[in-house]
């Protein structure tokens, strides 16, 4: 089992290298409203996570993530299921 | 507060465009005298934004086949392909096509826009995999959102990414339906189709080509982007548009599948609005065989696509990475972008805007095309205005050209 808490830590030094420096970040920041990412920004952001854990995020699953925890829990959800 | 307020961050970003004196999506064509000329404002300018790739708007042939559909068949059909919306020229324009790409059966659509919409929509499933280039055009996205399978992105031109993800996909049921375009519109950078098909064969997904704007653009006889690659055999559907090089409006679809035409009776876009006019179909048909009878006309346009993908490069301008009808100039900001746009216009020259989210990479681009019946002196015209007015904008830097 990959757990949330580690996924976020990936998820936040993928965003620490596009966002300004000092930006705070917590688990219920919005990625797109609070830290300011466009639509292209986040693609590419996801697909370099998509990489990592080597997973797939159906655009239904993007149009559910809000915040940083929602996309940790979305990637846990696909991790382990892959680990099966 | 009203239903509209969502859309005031819009409201004021296109203000901003407009307080800087320009409107690039309000442009009014007082007159167009050819496929290259027209008037906007009172003033000539050289058109080098359309999507008319060999010139037929102003074809003779293809204006008098319009006008005698128009004077027998009457203004328009009132209704549905499946209901009173099918004549004569409907249908015989779809075994042309069928006939031109070598296929079984062919489907045409009121606009190449409700083609992607239909066929992707109707034929991923649910419990099917759709996977889609990143850059595809919104025709595609959204008939993807009409669809009830799920959607994979994968890395724009990156046959690789797309491999990973159908391997990702292993063990899973239902089918996987890939999306490309043989030439993509912003940049005009064509589909690795070659290697696209390998991973599709190897993958055992089914294969969709786009061909919107390589339709009479690429290949020997002007079939599109699978043509030219050599990989027809591996494309189960061709989709493709007549508002381009075909001069009118509307869309189509050819396949070999043995049981295309159940299609018409699942396909809602298709069921659901009223078919071609009449003089459309006509125009249209004349239109693929002025394709066909012409192949100067493709020669031309890759003579002066050249033409201008060369004057702009060697002036130092960042384009697209192949030559092409369409040849975009990226540019470092929308401010620069508006100015150069409507500087352009004044000096007589007409080019599409493209601004970000709608670019591949957060830049706007000036995205010109050329057609086979730009002269020379028309490129060379369009060549010396981009090049000064770069220079004027700081950015190109001045002697560069």
């Amino acid at each position: 089992m990959t757990d949330c808490k580690e996924i976020v830590e990936h998820i936040v030094a993928h965003l620490r290298t596009v966002i300004p420096p000092g930006t705070e970040i917590s688990t219920e920041s919005r990625i797109v409203a609070d830290l300011g990412l466009d639509s292209l920004a986040v693609m590419n952001f996801v697909m370099a996570l998509e990489d990592e854990f080597d997973v797939s995020l159906t655009m239904d699953n993007l149009a559910q993530v809000e915040t940083i925890a929602d996309l940790a829990g979305t990637l846990a959800a696909l991790i382990n299921r892959v680990a099966e | 507060m009203s239903i509209l307020d969502k859309f005031a961050p819009l409201q004021h970003a296109y203000g901003e465009l407009q307080r800087e004196g320009s409107d690039p999506f309000a442009v009014t064509f007082d007159s167009v005298r050819s496929p290259v000329e027209a008037t906007i404002g009172g003033r000539p300018v050289l058109i080098f934004g359309s999507n008319n790739y060999l010139g037929l708007t102003f074809d003779p042939q293809v204006i008098a086949s319009g006008v005698a559909a128009l004077q027998q068949y009457g203004a328009g059909t009132t209704g549905s392909r499946i209901a009173n919306g099918t004549y004569q020229g409907h249908a015989g324009l779809e075994d042309g096509l069928a006939a031109f790409f070598a296929r079984r059966s062919a489907m045409v659509f009121t606009t190449g826009y409700q083609a992607n919409l239909a066929m992707i929509s109707t034929l991923a499933g649910r419990d099917d995999y759709l996977l889609l280039d990143a850059d595809s055009h919104a025709s595609i996205y959204d008939g993807s959102r009409l669809s009830t399978a799920q959607v994979i992105r994968f890395r724009h031109n990156d046959p690789d990414d797309l491999a990973r993800r159908l391997r990702r996909l292993e063990g899973q049921p239902g089918h996987r339906l890939i999306v490309v375009e043989g030439i993509y519109s912003m940049l005009g950078d064509r589909s690795p189709l070659v290697e696209i098909a390998q991973v599709k064969r190897e993958a055992g997904a089914t294969l969709l080509v786009d061909e919107a704007h390589s339709l009479g653009v690429l290949g020997e006889n002007g079939r599109g982007g699978a043509e030219e690659a050599g990989i027809e055999d591996d494309v189960e559907f061709i989709v493709g548009t007549f508002s381009k090089s075909l001069g009118g409006i509307g869309g189509f679809c050819t396949s070999n599948q043995p049981n295309f035409d159940i299609l018409r009776l699942c396909c809602r876009p298709y069921m659901f609005t009223a078919s071609l006019p009449p003089s459309l179909i006509a125009s249209v048909q004349r239109g693929l065989e002025r394709l066909s009878e012409q192949p100067k006309l493709r020669h031309d346009l890759h003579r002066n696509a050249q033409r201008l993908y060369n004057g702009l490069s060697s002036a130092g301008f960042i384009l697209g990475p192949h030559p092409g009808p369409i040849v975009s100039i990226r540019l470092p900001d929308v401010a620069i972008a508006t100015a150069f746009w409507t500087a352009l216009l004044r000096a007589g020259i007409y080019v599409n805007l493209a601004l970000p989210p709608a670019t591949p990479d957060s830049h706007p681009l000036l995205r010109s095309s050329v057609t086979a019946v730009h002269t020379d002196a028309q490129i060379d015209q369009a060549v010396a205005a981009m090049t000064e007015i770069g220079v004027a904008l700081g950015v190109l830097e001045p002697g560069n050209d």
